[in-house]
């Protein structure tokens, strides 16, 4: 028979029978969860008490699971840290060559061509996955109250990632590129990463799978999604055999969106899920809530990817099909959004305590924002405005920036100390980052927005010229370099504070 | 053991219907299209397929599309881009190079645009020698600048005002260019059935 065909039906199937698997858990009341559940991450006696100091006695009872896997997740953090800095030095480079195209300009190794997909490919596959990877790796002894397993794996696979992303990296360089955004790597390098991303989900199952817990946090089916969802999307994506012309942009298309939706999202998801009542001190608002958000999460976010190719030639149903489900993203969007700020909300003197929560509510707040942007530009009306636009690169980095990126500074900076077993010495810059991140962003996100609206504006505009569209863009380019001068800035000071944590202290009383 | 094979069963199944309704439904409709009409493009030439791959090198594609929406969605037509694209245009692209930015103008037609082998050099090494307003990047790595009074080399460029100075492009500034000539999606496909006739 033929094998297209049968995909088909082998894809429909599992997803009938997944439908249906969902129906029979729902009548068996298996899927509803007790608003107690909630409660689950919280030891004896620790409800009503925030998470701040490392070394308070809160803390140290989980000590032995915070520091279970404590070199493969210091190792992932450091690099991590280290891929921000050299991917926002590029990213900024880029950002100086959009209105002064000649910086920089006569270096093969130089061009804009090749730094701009450099920047790309190293916030996402070096920063963005470890980092997020490490913070959730960190926090699923916590959950399942059991020491993580297979570290020796998890070393590896990190091991294994990095020396993907170096070479992928230096194949940009020289011309070896697959030439799909978001997947430019060479794909034998990229072969790596596949390997590396399927390794981690192996200390992830098993530790779950040891856990005695009745309940599941709703922080680990984030996780659990997750690490199936990116090794499926990024393995189909890179089979470039299956694909060409505009069916391959279609699939390039649905995994960048699905890259974000379905791996980046539900990890940052995840993590606020957990920092967010574990630093007040409280509940979430509504655990009942949680599962919309997820299983919304699930279904929605699978299928907006389309909005990226709207007008072109696609498809018009599955055009469509991407907008009506941008636009049911709402639910799960708006759920999560209730769960996340009415439980800020409800504590909010903690954020005056705790830098970490700043962080994090922080990211909460743009991923409500930067979802509901999505939502609304997915329509056809405002995306003939914002498509081939610098507003999508300004949404993009209020998703991976305002978002994902700030919950993992938030998640970082509260993984480290419990990690090493120190306070940081000087948590003020840990607050002096915080600000000037937050301000980087706002700056970049709003110039860079407006740019690409009015810029969007004059390509729609029949009596225009392409000539106006590119000029008046360009004080906003320039507002963008701004605010991403503030964002390396404040990148430098976290390599900082990193490096710094991980120096013994030199006052030790001797023995 | 715990309630997380909901998830994990629940989590395939999801992603699953995604690559149903995203790869195969749309790849099987594609194939259907194409196969109805005869594309008016060629298969690139070798020199092209070399141009094409200096076009990936380079990044192009993160400030030029090459795809021309339809007159609903934007001024395409107006700014001289040519017809709204179709899936039979791309029947030879591998990767697709489609493109999701206009920081720089559409080029799905650009070789019907500007047919001048010598505007497409001078433009490459120094785009604001031609189009002051523009913001490309330059790219005179790829060229030399030979100063004498007769032509250095078959295919030189004067370089215009200067009596002495000759561009001369390297070999994959060539096929950069011959790429870029051989873009012409602005013809029509032919109906298969009326090809049979």
């Amino acid at each position: 028979m033929d094998v297209k065909l049968v995909f088909l039906i082998l894809t429909f199937s599992i997803s009938v029978l997944g439908m249906l698997a969902f129906v029979i858990a729902l009548i068996q009341k298996q899927v509803l969860v007790p608003h107690q559940a909630a409660e689950a991450i919280f030891g004896n006696g620790e409800l009503g008490t925030s998470e701040l100091d490392a070394k308070s006695a809160l803390s140290s009872h989980w000590q032995k699971l915070d520091q279970s896997a404590r070199r493969p997740i210091t190792f992932a953090i450091v690099v991590s840290v280290i891929w921000l800095v050299l991917g926002s030095i590029f990213g900024l480079l880029v950002s100086f060559k959009f209105h002064a195209p000649d910086f920089l300009g006569t270096q093969a190794l130089l061009t804009f061509g090749k730094l701009r997909p450099l920047h790309l490919n190293i916030i996402a596959y070096g920063w963005l996955s470890p980092a997020a990877l490490a913070v959730a790796m960190w926090l699923v002894p916590r959950l399942t109250k059991v020491p993580l397993q297979n570290t020796k794996i998890l070393f590896a696979a990190g091991f294994l990632w990095n020396i993907g992303v170096i070479l992928g990296c230096i194949g940009i360089l020289f011309g070896y590129s697959d030439g799909l955004e978001w997947l430019e790597f060479w794909w034998p390098f990229k072969i790596l990463l596949a390997l590396a991303g399927a390794m981690v989900a192996i200390p992830l199952f098993h530790t779950v799978y040891l856990s005695k817990e009745k309940h599941l946090y709703v922080t680990l089916w984030y996780f659990i999604g997750a690490l199936i969802w990116f090794p499926v999307l990024f393995i189909i994506a890179n089979s470039h055999f299956l694909h060409s012309g505009v069916q391959q942009a279609i699939v390039n298309w649905w995994f960048a969106h699905n890259v974000l939706g379905l791996w980046v999202t539900p990890l940052g998801i995840g993590i606020v899920y957990y920092l967010i009542p574990k630093i007040t001190g409280y509940p979430i608002a509504s655990y009942q809530l949680s599962l919309f958000g997820f299983w919304g999460l699930a279904l929605f976010y699978s299928q907006v990817g389309m909005h990226h190719l709207l007008g072109g030639p696609i498809p018009t149903w599955l055009g469509n099909l991407s907008v009506v489900m941008s636009v049911g993203m709402s639910i799960p969007v708006i759920t999560t959004a209730i769960n996340h700020h009415v439980s800020t909300y409800r504590h909010f003197h903690v954020l005056k305590d705790s830098v970490v929560l700043r962080f994090v509510v922080f990211g909460a707040m743009s991923y409500t924002v930067s979802s509901l942007q999505g939502s609304l530009h997915s329509l056809r009306t405002f995306n003939y405005i914002t498509h081939f636009t610098h507003w999508t690169v300004s949404h993009a980095h209020l998703g991976l920036y305002g978002f994902t990126t700030m919950v993992l500074f938030g998640g970082i900076y509260f993984a480290l100390p419990r990690l090493v077993g120190r306070n940081f010495k000087h948590p003020g810059l840990l607050n002096l980052h915080f600000w000037i991140a937050a301000t980087g962003i706002i700056i970049y996100a709003v110039g860079l927005g407006i740019g690409g609206w009015l810029q969007g504006e004059e390509l729609r505009n029949i009596h225009g010229s392409f000539e106006t569209s590119v000029k008046l863009t360009i004080p906003y380019l320039i507002v963008r370099s701004v605010g991403g001068t503030l964002m390396l800035i404040s990148h430098i000071l976290m390599l900082y504070n990193v490096l710094s944590i991980l120096r013994p202290e030199k006052v030790e009383v001797s023995k | 053991m715990n309630k997380a094979y909901i998830f994990v069963f629940g989590s395939t199944s999801t992603i699953a219907l995604s690559i149903f309704l995203f790869v195969l439904v749309p790849r099987m409709q594609i194939t259907e299209v194409n196969s109805e009409s005869i594309s008016a493009q060629t298969p690139y030439t070798d020199a092209e397929l070399r141009g094409r791959h200096v076009y990936i090198e380079n990044g192009c594609i993160y400030c030029h599309s090459q795809q021309v929406r339809d007159p609903v969605a934007g001024a395409d037509k107006q700014f001289g881009w040519g017809r709204p694209s179709l899936p039979s245009d791309y029947i030879y692209d591998k990767p697709h190079l489609l493109g999701t930015m206009r920081t720089g103008p559409d080029l799905s037609n650009i070789g019907s645009r500007q047919p001048s082998r010598d505007w497409h050099h001078l433009h490459l090494y120094n785009p604001r020698s031609l189009v002051s307003w523009s913001i490309m990047p330059g790219f005179s790595f790829l060229y030399d600048i030979s100063i004498s009074k007769e032509s250095p080399k078959e295919g030189a460029i004067r370089v215009p005002g200067a009596e002495d100075q000759w561009l001369v492009p390297h070999e994959e500034a060539e096929d950069l260019v011959s790429y870029l000539k051989s873009l012409k999606r602005d013809r029509e496909p032919m109906k298969a059935s009326e090809a049979i006739k």
